[in-house]
């Protein structure tokens, strides 16, 4: 929108500019806003999207020589709307003139009024999370489209992101917006007995955007800091509208991953495993939201898995050093993680921790265990801790074999050149 | 004896009838007292499918049966919108034991050839 060249006469440079400057600053901050409350007002993501770039280009042509409206937002979203009933009707007009006169004139008296007030407006927000999040869209597309629609990534963003090409991804979002369309599905925030069910969705697609973000799961670039802000960014406004305890364990879970993100490799972009991170480097501030967060989602009667594992991230966040680290109530928390949630990966962190707390020997023997089930075969940390547990107990071949396997599943630079590394450095 | 006659069209085919053509069968059929009802549906990816296991109401996209399951029945059912239309589905009993899928109708236009165009999977 900012690359709309407007020159408007009898105003200043400096000033249009500066107008010019804000109009940008509030597409970036408020856009996203915008669009939701034109779905909702208009009914329709492809008439919403093209009303919301209307608005912006009325603002633009308008607001250097008038100065700016007293509530810009709601200047753009009435200018959005009225811009797209006036388009409607034109199109209707030129269609059906001769036998459906009277259609224009229904539609500008049902559309409804906008109502300007603050908290309607973060509701329009949630509806689009929520429709984007539909348990009848495809997950993968579920992801795309809160990317696309609610954070407002392009196509080829949410391509490069997840290494996928952006024809792929556009086909999604476009399938998806049809299924909206064609199957009705509502725009609006499930009712209070449909809530959980579709919250854990909804929270699902956040932790995946964010671990995309954290951890990406191949390519040059160990982080990926755009994606896991937009994450957290998606977690704090559901936090602020649905105060629930796994919202806060969520956030906080985001929160206390993000706290170590400088220092999770060299500048080299080599990785740095979480014992040998320089904690005086952890940012503090990420840290004391995380853990309060954590405390008070452990409060709840029913505490959940992702209050579980922010509770684990809070304890390594808290800690001085790796030694120092309460392993016991590491590995506690892991058990009650997988009462309520059966997960192999949930075990194989549990081996980890076993390893610190009860020696390499027992966690062998557990993961050997988790492994002859054969649903790790192909998960590369699974490889990588059975070998690191054989280096330590200086069984060196098994430990090459098993850095070798890992090796062959690992496409992501930085954890490839460490396991690389690991390998190069066994004794003969 | 009432008969159900299930269309099935592969996606190259699936604007291959028009609305016209299909408006006069069923027009042609209701004048001799023999259409009951009947509509045209959006594609399969607008499917949604519902089960319910131990009482809780499980929503996939997709028309995913599973293989061994076969058509057993059907209800035509008026709902406000999707969310509605997955609750009601839920309540058919057979959803406990095998799968609802969810699929909205169109509406057959006069003088239109081309409907949504099916998308392959």
């Amino acid at each position: 929108m900012g690359t709309v060249p407007i020159y408007p006469r009898g105003m200043p440079a400096a000033d249009s500019a500066r107008i010019r400057a804000e109009i940008d600053a509030l597409y970036r901050r408020e856009s996203r806003r915008i669009f939701a409350t034109l779905i909702r007002l208009l009914g329709d993501f492809e008439r919403a999207e093209e009303a919301l770039h209307e608005a912006f280009r009325a603002a633009m042509e308008k607001w250097p020589g008038e100065g700016l409206p007293q509530n810009p937002v709601s200047w753009l979203v009435s200018a959005g709307r009225f811009k797209s009933i006036d388009k409607q009707r034109r199109d209707q007009r030129f269609d059906h003139l001769e036998d459906r006169p009277d259609v224009s004139e229904s539609l500008t008296d049902n559309a409804p009024a906008f109502d300007e007030r603050e908290e309607l407006l973060e509701d329009d927000r949630l509806r689009l999370v929520f429709t984007c999040c539909h348990p009848a869209i495809a997950p993968d597309a579920q992801v795309a489209l809160t990317l696309r629609e609610v954070c407002g990534l392009a196509t080829e963003e949410i391509a490069a992101a997840f290494l996928t090409p952006a024809p792929t991804i556009a086909q999604r979002i476009v399938r998806a917006k049809g299924k909206i369309r064609d199957a009705n599905i509502p725009y609006q925030v499930p009712s209070r007995e449909q809530l959980p069910a579709r919250v854990d969705s909804v929270l699902r697609v956040v932790y995946l955007v964010f671990n995309e973000g954290y951890s990406a799961s191949s390519g040059d670039s160990a982080t990926r800091a755009d994606l896991s802000g937009e994450a957290i960014r998606l977690g704090r406004l559901l936090l602020e509208l649905i105060p629930e305890p796994e919202v806060q364990g969520l956030l906080a879970l985001m929160l206390l991953h993000e706290s170590r993100r400088e220092t999770r490799a060299t500048a080299d972009g080599d990785l740095i495993l979480l014992d040998e991170q320089d904690r005086s480097r952890w940012n503090r501030k990420l840290i004391e939201e995380g853990a309060t967060l954590t405390r008070a989602a452990l409060s709840s009667p029913r505490v959940g898995p992702y209050s579980l594992q922010a509770a684990i991230a809070a304890v390594h966040a808290e800690s001085p050093s790796a030694a120092e680290t309460d392993w016991s109530e590491i590995i506690g928390l892991y058990d009650l993680l997988l009462r309520i949630m059966p997960s192999h990966i949930i075990a194989l962190n549990r081996t980890v921790a076993v390893a610190q707390l009860q020696g390499p020997e027992l966690a062998l023997e557990h993961l050997d265990g988790l492994l002859a089930d054969g649903v790790l075969d192909d998960y590369q940390l699974a490889h990588a801790a059975r070998a690191d547990f054989c280096r330590r107990l200086g069984r060196n071949a098994e430990a090459r074999s098993a850095y070798t396997r890992a090796i062959e599943l690992t496409a992501q630079g930085p954890a490839r050149r460490f396991l690389e590394r690991r390998l190069a450095a066994l004794p003969a | 004896m009432k008969y159900l006659c299930l269309v099935y069209l592969s996606p190259e085919h699936w604007n291959s009838a028009p609305d016209d053509a299909c408006l006069a069968c069923g027009e042609n059929l209701r004048q001799k007292g023999q259409m009951l009802g009947g509509s045209p549906l959006h594609p399969a990816h607008t499917a949604t499918t519902v089960r319910v296991r131990n009482g809780q109401v499980s929503v996939t996209d997709g028309p995913f049966a599973e293989t061994k399951e076969q058509l057993a029945g059907f209800y035509m059912i008026e709902a406000r919108d999707l969310n509605d239309a997955i609750q009601i589905a839920a309540k058919i009993p057979p959803a406990q034991f095998g799968s609802i899928e969810v699929r909205p109708t169109r509406e057959l236009v006069p003088g239109v050839l081309q409907a949504a165009a099916a998308v392959g999977p």
